[in-house]
């Protein structure tokens, strides 16, 4: 049987989903992630270049197996045009944090300086606190929230991760093209057995 | 005298390219498109929403409008006129409560996969998020056990959505579709456009089958020693029954149909090795787990197929054919995945078959097979207290009233019985809900089979449990000359629960008495009276085939016979819930062993 949290060894995997910019459609995609039991570790929604068409990428935590179902169901929704799962090697990708982290005047230098490093901006100070903006993969912002961590988090922000394949090709355009409307000059009539 | 002529008014001119299309309301372009369609019975009941539509479907000539007593009704009824005729049934409804009640029968198709496209009112635009009267996001409420689903936004797209809808239905894997329309924009002015451009760009059901898949499937097929093909509710969607002949009989291999399938394969053909599952054939049963080949054609090896499914058919390899590719894999791996329409890939399959593959290498098999059909036949035995056995008035029923008929059932032990002692031989002749198990099925899906094929003798076999949940339906069938027959296997109880209590619950029979038997409340014959049916009675074996013959003979009414049964029957063979089917019990103790020594 296929179970679906347990066979083979489950990982983070990135879909980018390209879905028509409809109401409800978001709905539509995330219910069945829930319906058919998967959990959803970030989610990030937007228009595309193609006002039309809006993308979604989708981190979840799933094996082999499982998430080709999830992938079958998804592509089964009326909406969606395409799925590409986005592989860490081949693709670019990238997530957004504000962090409030507590520092008075004593530790502020050293909170600038570590976000520094990290090439994150700070964005807000006040005398207790500053917010910084840093922006990176997922295991970026996870090193930037350790260093962080000892001086004390007031409050954080996360943005769900996008992200884009390397190279030329452009997702939007190829579904597009395959996606060409056929000339249909009425609906077909179903079968009549009569 | 043909009075349209005798009071003719001039039409308006037909309209020409360039001439602007014809002004009407949103409620009448919904109108004109149902009849573009061609569709002929919508099953509804009006209320506040969805009211403006109700005054131009008072007017059309093309399209019928039947009032049922309950929303469940006309979803069920558009069930049963969408598997009898395969053309999309159609249900409409108000907002809220309407529209929620139109949830089951949904969720039926759905599982099901059958064509139907539900068109609901919503409260007006201005009132939507608002808690208003009546209003329940029926879109949302659906979203999870539809195909798809709009909610109108512009009065403009009305014909657009209903040409959608109804392509998205039938189309592909089947499956319902809701329209959700606000109240204003029905009220609303519009121009009418027909055809519509459908815009559809993300569904593109893959039809045309891999020829490479196809022979690699043939190959194997044509030197497995145990194939056998099972048979699935898609072949029936596919209109490919035809085609599945020619391949049973090319290849000579047992053939099993599925609870959805009965009567894709004729039961009389001497291939036919039974239904499988749960209920199945003992040699329906081990002709799938013993297989080394399994050709599924448009079925889904659900858990009442397969049983335990680590333990299923241990030694198969498996040929997966389906329309929708995310049932190949979802429950057991696929050796050999054919994407595609089961008419063409069965009829390639066919074509490929290589016809000098020496049939003596299914010499054993079909030995074993036999020698299992021989000594477990599907049986039942006459009660010793003098009660009728419900397989005997069920398989009277069947033998009386003929293959030429459509048989459709609600959910439980007659579900079961009707499809192992009623012999199908014909396509769509076997109407029953078999994903989502839904009691009350019977009478308005049998409702909508008759409409949609008047001259066909259409036959309910329902429970006394099932019944109560929608007789209110034959007041529609009374009124609107449908006139469908009704049997009742009156056990007295929620049998298959019952029967459940008594194998796996120490005979502790909690609330499955529904005292249709002692205190006879209620009792059906009045009830069917008052419904302005007719109602018989039928308590003795004696009396069952003049009781039958009796129904058979009215046609100007419904009828229902109360056919007071035996509550012990139980039915049998039978796969416990959760075990392996190789622990099948062909009557209770009674258990065939499956082991290669043994047979």
């Amino acid at each position: 049987m296929i179970d679906r949290h347990s066979t083979g060894p489950g990982r983070k995997h990135t879909l980018s989903v390209l879905v028509e910019n409809k109401p409800g459609v978001l709905s539509r995609v995330t219910a069945l992630f829930s319906r058919r039991g998967f959990n959803i570790d970030s989610l990030a929604v937007g228009e595309t270049e193609q006002p039309d068409v809006s993308r979604i990428t989708i981190v979840v935590d799933a094996a082999e197996l499982p998430l080709e179902q999830v992938t079958k169901q998804l592509n089964k929704l009326i909406n969606v045009l395409k799925i590409v799962e986005l592989e860490p090697d081949a693709s670019v990708q990238r997530q957004l944090l504000l962090v409030k982290v507590r520092a008075d005047s004593v530790v502020r230098s050293q909170v600038v300086e570590a976000a520094g490093l990290f090439r994150a901006k700070v964005v807000d100070v006040t005398p207790d606190t500053v917010t910084v903006e840093a922006t990176g993969s997922a295991g970026k912002i996870d090193a930037f929230l350790q260093v962080m961590e000892p001086f004390g988090i007031a409050e954080l922000a996360q943005s769900g991760l996008v992200g884009l394949s390397r190279g030329a090709k452009s997702m939007t355009s190829m579904a597009r093209s395959r996606a060409a409307l056929p000339g249909v000059s009425g609906p077909p009539r179903p079968s009549d057995r009569r | 005298m043909n009075n349209s002529e005798k009071f003719a008014i001039p039409r308006p001119p037909g309209r020409r390219p360039g001439q602007s299309a014809p002004t009407m309301t949103g409620a009448q372009s919904l109108v004109r498109s149902l009849e573009e369609l061609g569709v002929e019975v919508v099953f509804g009941i009006p209320g506040g929403a969805i009211l403006p539509a109700y005054d131009p479907l008072f007017d059309s000539t093309r399209v019928r409008h039947v009032l049922v007593r309950h929303e469940q009704g006309a979803g069920h009824a558009a069930t049963g006129y969408a598997q009898a005729t395969g053309r999309v049934g159609v249900c409409m409804a108000t907002s809220g409560p309407g529209a929620t009640n139109l949830v089951t029968p949904l969720a039926d198709a759905y599982m099901d996969s059958v064509p139907i496209v539900a068109i609901t009112g919503q409260v007006a635009t201005s009132m939507i998020g608002t808690d208003a009267f009546q209003e329940a996001d029926i879109h949302g409420v659906t979203m999870p056990v539809t195909k798809h689903g709009y909610l109108v936004t512009d009065v403009d797209d009305i014909p657009r959505v209903l040409a959608e809808a109804f392509h998205v239905a039938a189309t592909g894997r089947p499956g319902p579709v809701l329209v959700d329309i606000p109240k204003d924009l029905l009220q609303a002015n519009t121009h009418f456009d027909w055809p519509p451009r459908l815009e559809l760009p993300g569904y593109r059901p893959t039809t045309q089958p891999h020829g490479k898949q196809v022979r690699q499937a043939a190959e194997l097929l044509a030197t497995a020693r145990r194939p056998v093909l099972y048979v699935g509710g898609g072949v029936l969607k596919a209109d490919a029954c035809g085609e599945l002949a020619r391949l049973a009989e090319a290849s000579g291999a047992p053939v099993v149909t599925t609870l959805m399938a009965r009567g894709a394969f004729p039961d009389s053909h001497p291939q036919h090795v039974g239904m499988p599952g749960m209920h199945g054939t003992v040699s329906a049963v081990y002709a799938l787990q013993r297989s080394d080949l399994i050709v599924a054609l448009g079925a889904r090896f659900d858990d009442r197929v397969t049983g335990k499914i680590d333990s299923f058919a241990p030694d198969a390899k498996v040929v997966h054919v389906d329309i929708d590719p995310a049932e190949i894999g979802k429950n057991r791996h696929a050796d050999v995945p054919i994407v595609g329409d089961a008419k063409a890939a069965i009829g390639m399959l066919a074509d490929a078959y290589d016809p000098e593959a020496p049939r003596s290498r299914m010499d054993t098999w079909w030995e074993e097979l036999t020698d299992l059909r021989r000594r477990y036949p599907l049986g039942y035995d006459r009660h010793a207290d003098g009660t009728l056995a419900p397989q005997q008035v069920i398989e009277r029923i069947g033998r009386l009233v003929g293959p030429e008929a459509i048989y459709v059932t609600g959910v439980g032990q007659h579900q079961m019985w009707a499809s192992q002692f009623i012999r199908y031989d014909r396509p769509y002749s076997f109407l029953n809900s078999g994903g989502l198990g839904t009691m009350g099925y019977a009478v308005p899906a049998a409702m909508g089979a008759k409409f949609g094929k008047p001259d066909t003798a259409v036959w309910a076999i329902d429970g006394d449990g099932c019944f109560q949940m929608t007789n209110q339906e034959l007041a529609t069938c009374a009124l609107e000359g449908i006139p469908i027959k009704v049997a009742v296997i009156n056990n007295g109880n929620l049998g298959m629960v019952r029967q459940w209590q008594t194998l796996f619950y120490e005979q502790r029979y909690s609330n499955t008495n529904l005292g249709t038997h002692g205190p006879r409340v209620p009792d059906f014959v009045k009830l069917a009276e008052a419904l302005g049916c007719v109602g018989l009675r039928c308590d003795a074996e004696a009396d069952i085939d003049a009781t039958i013959e009796k129904a058979m003979a009215v046609d100007d009414r419904p009828v229902v016979i109360d056919f007071i049964v035996g509550a012990d029957a139980m039915v049998w063979p039978m796969v416990p819930a959760g075990v392996s089917n190789d622990h099948i019990l062909a009557a209770r103790d009674v258990r065939p062993i499956f082991d290669e020594d043994d047979c």
